[in-house]
């Protein structure tokens, strides 16, 4: 993100920087909570097949929710790395969680293509729409999240960040990290509770 | 000190004439631009409300035609909620909250600028659905299924859902940039329980604005995938519910009646206090009432739905809490009056707007306990009485509250004063004319006028309460027309104000008016609720605080408003095509870039 602006440097002793990504990502909640929400609401009320049990798998999606898990982890080295001064270890960390951000949207492509296989698309049935959208819109997310990790990564290579100035790898692994935890909702409400039948 | 230090931030661009507002990153030139464009939207969204009161002054008239209606009154109420008062009021914010809790500027500037470019486009963005095709006609709550591609055939509705989501994304930026700005900026010494009640309510506000409209944002995608997709969100036939619409907009759109109120109860905390010659009464509770307000705000939103067939609990659940939310309102407007009581009035324009604005708000209020009670609501739903009452509040309400603001701070905003006596003719024109338009709906309403008809017949006997309404909305067009000429006047003429003309007791008029860019050439140090009358009646100077810098003020930037129009043209994409869209997101990502790498 951008290099904030204070009009009152006496003041940025502390930073507030981190205090309006919090508040963002609340706001974020809201809107996913919509989301998925709408998901809980619609669920088995397709009209006509093909629905969730016929065509979603388990081990796919717990697969990705690992691979998302592992990049939060990574996520953390990165900002620990910089924390010790390690400017290298830390783009090394970051690049690592941007492959692992681009694996969970291969296997994510590769999941969709499969279920327009099978006849799902947003237009097929309720269970499509919301599942698309549910799932799309949190794939865009990791879009931005990846995006944002390179521009790190693209400025820790021109010099910037040290063990005393790493504030921005901080705020980007906290959106990283929302977005891992949003996935690790839709991976519950999605996929587990259809599969082992808690509802 | 102060020229030597501003200077110190040296190899910036400087900008003059047009470029310079352009560029601007300075709260108080954002906040003149917002209240501007905001005004022009109210006119707009007046001569809207024009045109629907000369259709149903008499029965059976045909001014506008069926389908014109519709856009009209659409427009009408989109226009007056989310470009005239919500922005008239983040306006007032963004030029007086900075001052009020002496601080340089907002948190972020830059982004400030971002969101005052994204209202404006998307203002003009929604207004220009008239010219494409026709506007918006599925009313500003816009339920399924009447906004389907089915039963919208034009591109209305598109304009509607991304014109909503532009307005959706500049609030939520702000109000990210007020909640910071609050809780980070504020002097050395002003505790929260020091902030100027004005500065209390935004800061609820932006919360309510950052947790209400994610959820209206929502909706409207789910809308537009609906209607260019084929998904089946709000399709009964495919397995979705036309309510979950009502649940997601209302739960984005009641909040949004306090996005409306609190900051204009703000305001009425403001004026009352320094008319009156007293210090608020009550402030703890006025400032904790705005905070549940806030919270309870949130779980009323379904008693917009009381007729949509959900359990009687439910409803009972949801009046109930409707009716809970009199109670800190009430507790503000005793503390209203218990400010005034005994105090040594002086009678301005402004007092006289924050006055009026109590009156109109308790009948408003009145009306809105009627509406909670479930039997009485499935009685007046969509009539003419509800049509009556939102007026009272948001018209009667809000828009009072905006002019007491504007009759109150405009000498610090322009250092010269808004001429009294075209002010007191405003006010009682705007008094006269209020009550004249909105009162009689109730009673139309009680009559069973449903609202959002085009036309009615003559033998209904609803022909004389239309006409009273008919003149009561010319006599406040009568009354906008005094406070512009007034406001044109004063510009140029109107008398020197001063620093501190209405010896007030607030960190804005310690500094001169206009204020200097960089508002405070010391920043203040706060020791109460009230830092300037401790300097006028304390007898000490006000007491500045260390500053380990100087002045360091942001520098100008074009990059807000070159993101803004590419975020624009990207949601022309999404209605017309990949062209745009693709050239929009190729503006955006420049303009991104170029924010990036701009030194700040």
């Amino acid at each position: 993100m951008s290099t904030p602006i204070s009009a009152n440097e006496y003041e940025m002793e502390r930073d507030h920087r981190k205090l309006a990504i919090w508040v963002f990502l609340a706001s974020e909640s809201i809107f996913f909570a919509a989301f998925i929400t709408t998901f809980v609401i619609y669920r088995g009320r397709s009209v006509s097949g093909p629905g969730p049990r016929e065509v979603l798998t388990l081990f796919v999606p717990l697969v990705m929710t690992i691979v998302l898990l592992i990049s939060s982890v990574t996520m953390v080295q990165a900002l620990q790395a910089i924390k010790e001064g390690s400017r290298t270890r830390m783009w090394q960390f970051l690049l690592a969680t941007a492959f692992l951000g681009l694996a969970f949207l291969g296997l994510k492509g590769n999941e969709y293509a499969h279920l327009i296989q099978e006849g799902v698309t947003p237009s097929s049935n309720i269970f499509g729409s919301v599942y698309f959208t549910v799932t799309g819109l949190h794939a865009l997310h990791v879009i931005v999240g990846i995006v944002w990790i390179l521009a790190v990564v693209a400025k820790a290579w021109r010099g910037a960040f040290s063990a005393t100035n790493y504030l921005p790898v901080e705020l980007a692994g906290l959106y990283w990290h929302f977005v891992d935890l949003v996935w690790v909702l839709i991976f519950m409400v999605v996929y587990l509770t259809e599969q082992l039948r808690f509802m | 000190m102060s020229s030597e230090a501003v200077s110190a931030s040296a190899a910036r661009r400087e900008y003059s004439g047009a470029m310079a507002w352009l560029t601007t990153v300075d709260h108080k030139r954002i906040g003149l631009m917002y209240i501007a464009a905001s005004m022009f939207f109210l006119l707009v969204g007046g001569l809207e409300a024009m045109l629907i009161r000369i259709q149903l002054a008499e029965a059976n008239l045909k001014v506008l035609n069926p389908e014109l209606y519709n856009q009209i009154f659409t427009m009408h109420g989109t226009t007056m909620v989310f470009l005239a008062v919500m922005p008239l009021l983040i306006g007032l914010a963004n030029y007086m909250v900075p001052l009020l809790i002496g601080a340089r500027d907002m948190a972020y500037p830059r982004l400030n600028a971002l969101g005052l470019w994204i209202f404006i486009l998307g203002g003009v963005f929604l207004n220009s659905s008239f010219l494409s095709g026709g506007a918006p006609a599925a009313g500003w709550f816009g339920y399924a299924p009447l906004t389907s591609a089915q039963y919208s055939a034009t591109t209305g509705v598109d304009f509607w859902i991304w014109g909503l989501e532009l307005l959706g994304i500049s609030s939520i930026l702000t109000s990210l940039n007020f909640v910071v700005t609050t809780l980070w900026l504020r002097a050395p010494g002003m505790k929260l329980n020091r902030m100027p009640m004005f500065v209390w309510t935004n800061l609820v506000t932006a919360f309510l604005i950052l947790f209400a409209m994610p959820s209206i944002s929502a909706a409207l995608i789910l809308l537009f995938l609906d209607r260019r997709v084929g998904t089946f969100f709000f399709d009964a036939a495919g397995g979705g519910d036309p309510l979950l619409w009502q649940h997601l907009f209302w739960f984005f759109g009641h909040p949004e009646v306090y996005i409306l109120i609190l900051p204009a109860m703000g305001v009425i905390s403001e004026v009352l206090p320094v008319f009156s010659r007293k210090p608020l009464f009550g402030y703890a509770a006025v400032a904790y009432s705005s905070v549940a307000i806030g919270f309870i705000g949130f779980a009323v939103w379904a008693h917009h739905m009381f007729t949509v067939g959900m359990a009687p609990v439910i409803n009972a659940v949801f009046a109930l809490a409707s009716m809970i939310i009199a109670v800190p309102t009430a507790i503000k407007i005793f503390n209203w009056i218990a400010t005034m009581w005994g105090g040594s009035i002086r009678v301005t324009s402004a007092l006289l707007f924050a006055v009026g604005f109590i009156a109109l708000f308790i009948i408003g209020g009145l009306g809105g306990i009627f509406l909670a009670t479930v039997p009485i609501d499935f009685q007046v739903q969509d009539t003419y009485f509800v049509v009556g009452h939102l007026h009272y509040v948001l018209f009667g309400g809000s828009i009072l509250a905006i002019f007491a603001a504007i009759y109150y701070w405009f000498p610090k905003m322009t250092g010269r004063m808004l001429n009294e006596r075209f002010g007191i003719v405003h006010f009682a024109l705007q008094f006269i004319g209020t009550n004249l338009t909105f009162f009689p709906m109730h009673i139309l309403g009680l009559e069973g006028m449903p609202r959002r008809i085009y036309t009615y017949a003559a033998n209904l006997g609803w022909d004389p309460l239309n006409l009273l309404a008919t003149v009561g909305a010319f006599i406040l067009a009568a009354a906008m027309i005094v406070f512009l000429y007034n406001i044109l006047v004063s510009l140029k003429n109107g008398k020197l104000a001063g620093d501190d003309p209405w010896d007030g007791d607030t960190l804005e008029w310690a500094t001169s008016s206009p204020p200097q860019v960089y508002n405070f050439a010391k920043i203040p140090s706060v020791a109460s609720r009230r830092p300037l009358w401790d300097v006028k009646h304390g007898g000490k100077p006000l007491e500045t605080a260390k500053e380990a810098h100087g002045i360091h003020l942001p520098a100008p930037s074009i990059m807000p408003l070159v993101l803004a129009v590419g975020l624009t043209i990207m949601m022309i994409g999404l209605i017309y095509g990949l062209i745009p869209l693709v050239i929009g997101l190729v503006i955006f990502v420049a303009a991104l870039f170029g924010w990036i790498n701009q030194p700040a």
